[in-house]
């Protein structure tokens, strides 16, 4: 008798899908919010400022006279750095896969018999073969640009004279002007500190990584 | 600081806002984007920064020729958000969100390149400015005509909707400006309908009522203009939840059981009634959700008082005249029960009044009404026949799509 001809009221839950006109209204006034939210965005703010001060990290000789950008410099230049080389990386999980990559023999030598170069694109788990295929893979599925600065091929080192070893350490340093731009520490731009300090630095930074040098010259001869 | 890298990272910033549109012109913001993203992947940290503000200038352009130009720095500003500067993260992401919406061709990119688990990781972030960009980002990246069949079932998929529904619950710990953003992200996906099931199963309802209490709640506390922002979304979320399958047929947890929903939604409406009336049928499409099939939210609604409150909306606007009445019609159908407790009071002279209107979809809904009340309160009749209810009948009797209501209504009043 309720839903009797001709009336046809039926109690029923509505939906409404996407794009329905239904939304408009509410639609307008979240997008009005977001055009302020994003004025606000641009507008660079007036950065607190501080008394000059220097970083604290060894070697490291930038000053700042405001946090936040203090902050982002220890965390892109100090934050996940390779012990070994003092390459910087943006995220611990690009430092973690240098340092197996780059430092690790253990590495070196499982490489050999199984897929070990993992795909550095978050949560993919392929492994490959060699950082060439790795590579290969990060092109052409996950549209990554061929000269992806955080997955530099470990270039080949000729044999060791303490000599020829540190030259080859400067051909991996400062190769490519792409390469010195992005993996060399950051010079001090003080005028404060005196010229030769940069040159004093790369002497030590070599002296520390010959023992590596010599470990895998050991390891080839073997 | 790097003198000559901050003034051509300047220069970079004015450039593209000169000529548009020619051929050398996009050639020079190739090349000018390589050096872009070179000064953006240096190690020299203020550099970046302010090479990351270009970047973040560019992608405000209205010309999806200036995103897809940003092609190439998109699986740096991807890789960023791993880091731990969350300045620099924040800013990647309102990048990301402007280039999303900016260029088919940036989204197709991005989804290879692992948008998704790179925001997943994300969204772990204890940072509140880092969470709003990331609600944003993500709620550009379900706008997105493709988003249903390309992007949302993989969103679906990961861990995403676990962590949204934790920003979402209400208590001390919840953030109305990273609130806003997640709910409207929800809206995106669950208006989809590609597989809400899923969220459900999650805790959705159970999570988007609480919160929905949370809000009535607050906007009795504060004057807070912005409330609606968010009360917006998580009204949209829980109408369209309510109408998928296992809300009927489980029980439990699932469902939206709580009757204080609606006592909440009655505070909501006066607000919007007061501040917003453009979002009443919002809250009134919940409130229509709420009632069709449930007695017990009938119930709620009878036994708190609210027809009154209710028939005081109808003068707004149509579409809220006809959606009150709809409500009305849920309790109505329900049973004589219910009739008895809608009559007498003020009902059948709100509807004497909406009779003398001339909107045909609001009339309708009126005849529907008089014809459940008549039903199931047959002593309604009379009173109708005293306040002159067959010469407001009468108005409409040459309508078409009302005739044969009206008919039926005068032979039911003239025989009763």
């Amino acid at each position: 008798a309720a839903e009797a001809a001709p009336f046809r009221f039926a109690a029923r839950p509505v939906r409404f899908p996407r794009e329905h006109e239904f939304f408009e209204d509410g639609d307008v006034q979240r997008h009005l919010y977001l055009q302020d939210v994003l004025l606000q965005v641009a507008d660079v703010p007036e950065k607190p400022r501080v008394p000059a001060f220097t970083c604290q990290v060894a070697g490291c000789c930038q000053v700042f006279d405001a946090l936040d950008d203090y902050e982002h410099h220890y965390h892109t230049l100090h934050g996940n750095v390779c012990s070994f080389c003092k390459r910087a990386f943006p995220s611990g999980h690009l430092l973690d896969a240098h340092i197996l990559e780059w430092h690790d023999s253990l590495f070196q030598i499982l490489s050999e018999r199984q897929d070990m170069y993992q795909c550095l694109v978050e949560g993919c788990t392929e492994k490959f073969k060699t950082s060439r295929d790795r590579k290969d893979h990060m092109v052409r599925l996950h549209l990554y640009p061929v000269d992806f600065r955080f997955d530099k091929p470990k270039k080949s080192r000729s044999p060791a004279s303490p000599g020829a070893g540190t030259q080859a350490l400067a051909e991996v340093q400062g190769n490519s002007g792409e390469q010195s731009e992005g993996d060399a520490m950051e010079i001090c731009t003080e005028p404060v500190v005196a010229s030769p300090a940069p040159a004093v630095e790369r002497r030590t930074y070599s002296h520390r990584s010959v023992p590596d040098l010599f470990l895998k010259h050991v390891l080839n001869a073997c | 600081m790097g003198g000559v890298g901050e003034v051509g990272a300047g220069s970079l910033r004015d450039g593209p806002q000169a000529k548009q549109g020619s051929g050398t012109h996009l050639r020079r913001l190739e090349g000018s984007m390589r050096t872009l993203v070179g000064l953006l992947t240096s190690n020299q940290a203020l550099l970046q920064l302010e090479a990351a503000r270009c970047l973040h200038e560019l992608s405000h352009s209205e010309q999806s020729t200036v995103a897809e130009a940003c092609l190439p720095a998109t699986s740096y500003l991807l890789t960023y958000l791993s880091s731990h500067s969350s300045d620099f993260i924040e800013l990647c992401l309102y990048t990301l969100g402007n280039l999303i919406v900016e260029s088919e061709a940036v989204r197709r990119q991005l989804l290879p390149q692992g948008i998704v688990p790179t925001l997943a990781a994300c969204i772990q972030s204890p940072h509140v400015a880092v969470l709003e960009a990331l609600g944003f980002a993500l709620s550009q990246l379900l706008q997105a005509k493709e988003a249903p069949e390309k992007i949302i079932p993989s969103i679906l998929a990961s861990t995403l909707p676990q962590h949204m529904l934790q920003l979402l619950q209400p208590g001390p710990k919840l953030n109305p400006g990273v609130a806003v953003e997640f709910a409207w992200c929800l809206h995106y996906i669950i208006c989809s309908q590609v597989s809400n099931s899923l969220l459900i199963a999650h805790g959705a309802l159970s999570t988007l009522g609480l919160l929905l209490l949370d809000l009535a709640e607050a906007v009795q506390r504060t004057d807070d203009a912005g409330l609606e922002l968010l009360a917006c979304p998580v009204l949209r979320c829980v109408s369209n939840l309510l109408t998928e399958a296992e809300v009927e047929t489980v029980g439990g947890q699932m469902q939206l059981r709580d009757e204080r929903v609606v006592a909440a939604l009655f505070i909501l409406l006066q607000f919007f009634f007061q501040k917003q009336p453009s979002l009443l049928p919002e809250g009134l499409w919940l409130l229509n959700n709420l009632t069709a099939k449930s007695p017990s939210f009938c119930t709620s609604l009878l036994s708190l008082d609210l027809i009154e409150p209710l028939l005081q909306l109808l003068p707004v606007s149509n579409v809220v005249s006809v959606m009150v009445l709809t409500i009305l019609c849920n309790v109505a159908e329900k049973g004589p029960a219910y009739c008895q407790r809608l009559w007498p009071g003020p009902l059948l002279p709100a509807l004497l009044q909406t009779l003398f209107l001339s909107d045909t979809e609001v009339v309708g809904q009126s005849l529907e009404l008089l014809h459940l009340l008549f039903l199931y309160q047959p002593e309604a009749v009379q009173v109708f026949l005293q306040q002159s209810g067959l010469q407001a009948l009468e108005r409409h009797q040459e309508e078409a799509q009302l005739q044969d209501r009206v008919y039926a209504l005068q032979q039911t009043a003239l025989q009763g």
